[in-house]
């Protein structure tokens, strides 16, 4: 099977101090990887360099082959990539339903004056934006957020705003989801939902994910594959088991509670 | 319910009927009052929808994209020296204020280039230089009239048999005005707006979810800036002179303190805004002495006082001190703006028992 998202020896410092060296990896169509490590591993870096957020000084980076490394983050996007954020970033003055329009973005055509012409419900701007709203209340209930769809964002609890973020990454119709420490701050419950909604989206809708998660359990639970970086660099990967006890991630946890590691 | 119906339900232009009702009603009254008012009701209804019509644009940019604007006065004097200059080469009045548009819109873009790499305080300083470098270029180049201004050709449009060159302005003034709420409304419903908002909202996260930063940001600009140009058109038949000294530093901030005074980001707010600063620019230009003395009370101290204390030459700046006292009032008191006070008192008639 080929990578769908093949990520070669990023290079990336700030100011002097190498937040990314020689970081490598793949993910392949319908898989689920992980990517552990302890704080200031280089983790979020590795996402905003695949985003297109910051230039790597050198590595590369494909999408089913054709290379985004450079590319602005909208061009990232549309080749196929959609992300959440470590510190949830919704659009907090529009609702659910706004925020997961926005997700449609790259779909929707209605321009500048076709937009200020939405006169009735015949008009072509109307009839795309209905069109485009079938797809997100589709999302909604899979996502179970009927409730607060037409609630402001920024007032929903910590929880719904993370379900809402994934939600808008979803209307993106993504091949590639980055999930950046998606379960942080949610209670049991709600992880458990989300557990079975990142099966889902792998299983059902064939969406390749790339997770950040301290929770090992989770992590354990869900990644086929896990990847750990400490200070920039990859120090072990394999499967859940294999990276959990490996020496070198359980020296890397040692300052940080080593409880989460071992569970 | 069909389901395609109830999601057209969000798209509806008055989320409610008797809004609906309200607004229409409105409309009507504000297209009939040639028919029963005379020349000076239509003069100030002229200019506060003129008003309006700069605030709801300066919104685009402010309120909904999370931008900032001290530069808008130079768009209006674009769109008022584009508009008089056709009109005077035989262009028609409404071909002159389309143009006009798209010229104020074309400086809106390249203003809005190097708005990509600035923020705040940054932004505001370049504006700032963008409304400064227009009211000095208008006011300098011979080309454009230099000092005095072009002159302003007769206003040829009729749009009703028999109406009276203030009537058929008022008219056209009125239609742009309705047409600008209208054109506003429906884009902040549809994608080019949802990316406005989203962009002021989280930027990084609209980059990530596909919006080209570089483009809406600048296209924000110039829709804002068409707006103002349009709304700048109008005002120098509505005054019937381009006088390049009302184009300064401070119409650009009472543009600004319009939207700002009747809450960013809605529809209601800019209007309201215009309403209020347009009144008081209309109220106050006059303030006398002997007006002072009318305040019940300490009419007599307060006048004495000024009397006392003004400069002759600083009497003429009393009205910007009164005005300048009331702006700081409305925002200690409700810093949403008008638009927060009638969120409220919507609220208060909701739960008032029947
Ligand atoms: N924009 C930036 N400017 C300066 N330094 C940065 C920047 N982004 C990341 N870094 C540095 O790079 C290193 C890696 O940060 P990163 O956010 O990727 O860590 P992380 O693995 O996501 O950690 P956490 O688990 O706390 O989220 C840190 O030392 C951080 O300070
Ligand atoms: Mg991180």
């Amino acid at each position: 099977m080929t990578a769908l998202l093949e990520v070669e020896a990023l290079e990336i410092s700030f100011g002097g101090v190498k937040a990314l060296h020689g970081v490598g990896l793949t993910l392949a169509t319908g898989e689920i990887l992980a990517l552990i490590g302890p704080n200031g591993a280089g983790k979020t870096t590795v996402f905003n360099c695949i985003s297109g957020l910051y230039r790597p000084q050198s590595g590369q980076i494909r999408v089913a082959g054709r290379d985004i490394l450079g590319l602005k983050p909208h061009r990232v996007a549309a080749s196929g990539i959609a992300r959440t954020f470590q510190n949830i970033e919704l659009f907090r003055h529009l609702s659910t339903v706004d925020n997961l329009l926005l997700g449609r973005h790259l779909y929707l055509k209605t321009g500048l004056f076709s937009g200020m012409a939405l006169l009735g419900p015949w008009t072509p701007a109307a009839k795309e934006e209905m069109r485009h709203r079938e797809k997100v209340e589709e999302i909604i209930d899979f996502l179970d957020l009927q409730a607060v769809r037409s609630q402001r964002v920024g007032n929903l609890p910590y929880g719904t705003q993370k379900v809402v973020e994934l939600g808008r990454a979803l209307a993106m119709e993504p091949k590639v989801l980055l999930l950046d420490e998606p379960a942080a701050g949610m209670n049991l419950e709600e992880k458990h939902d989300l557990r079975i909604w990142i099966e889902d989206i792998s299983k059902l809708f064939g969406i390749a994910i790339l997770l950040i998660e301290h929770d090992m359990q989770f992590v354990g639970e869900l990644a086929d594959r896990v990847i750990a970086l400490n200070y920039g660099e990859c120090i072990a990967q394999g499967t859940p088991d294999e990276v959990r006890s490996h020496p070198d991630v359980l020296r890397a946890y040692l300052g940080t509670p080593s409880a989460e590691v071992k569970q | 319910m069909d389901m395609k119906r109830s999601y057209y339900r969000d798209l509806r232009l008055f989320d409610t009927w008797p809004l609906g009702l309200w607004l229409v009603v409105c409309a009507a009254l504000l297209a009939l009052v040639p028919f029963f008012a005379g020349n000076y009701l239509m003069y100030v209804l002229g200019y506060i929808a003129i008003n309006a019509m700069v605030a709801l644009g300066l919104n685009v940019l402010v309120g909904y994209t999370g931008q900032i604007s001290l530069g808008h006065a130079g768009f209006f004097a674009i769109g008022a020296y584009a508009t008089v200059l056709l009109a005077k080469a035989g262009v028609p009045i409404p071909l002159a204020l389309v143009a006009a548009a798209f010229i104020a819109a074309a400086f809106g873009f390249l203003l809005g280039l190097p708005a990509l790499r600035l923020e705040g305080p940054y932004l505001a300083v370049i504006t700032l230089g963008f409304g400064l470098t227009v009211e000095n270029i208008f006011a300098k180049a011979e080309f454009f009239g230099g000092a005095t201004g072009p002159s302003v050709p007769p206003f040829s449009l009729s749009l009703w048999p028999g109406f009276s060159r203030e009537q058929n302005l008022y008219w056209l003034i009125m239609l742009c005005a309705g047409g600008t709420i209208l054109a506003i409304r429906n884009l902040m419903r549809t994608r080019v707006g949802r990316a406005f908002v989203a962009i002021r909202d989280s930027d990084v996260a609209a980059a990530c979810a596909g919006v080209d930063l570089t483009w809406y940001k600048t296209l924000a600009f110039a829709v804002s800036a068409a707006f103002t140009g349009v709304a700048g058109g109008l005002f120098a038949f509505h005054l019937g002179q381009v006088d390049p000294t009302t184009f300064n530093l401070m119409l650009s901030i009472l543009f600004l303190a319009m939207v700002v005074i009747g809450g960013v980001g809605s529809i209601l707010g800019p209007l309201l805004g215009a309403v209020t600063i347009s009144l008081l620019n209309l109220k106050l230009k006059g303030l006398k002495l002997a007006d002072f003395e009318q305040i019940p009370l300490a009419g007599k101290e307060i006048a004495g006082f000024i009397s006392r204390h003004f400069m002759e030459t600083g009497m003429a700046n009393i009205q910007f001190i009164v005005y300048g006292g009331i702006l700081v009032l409305i925002m200690v008191f409700e810093p949403l703006g008008l638009y927060g006070l009638w969120i409220r008192a919507k609220r208060y008639w909701r739960t008032w028992p029947l």
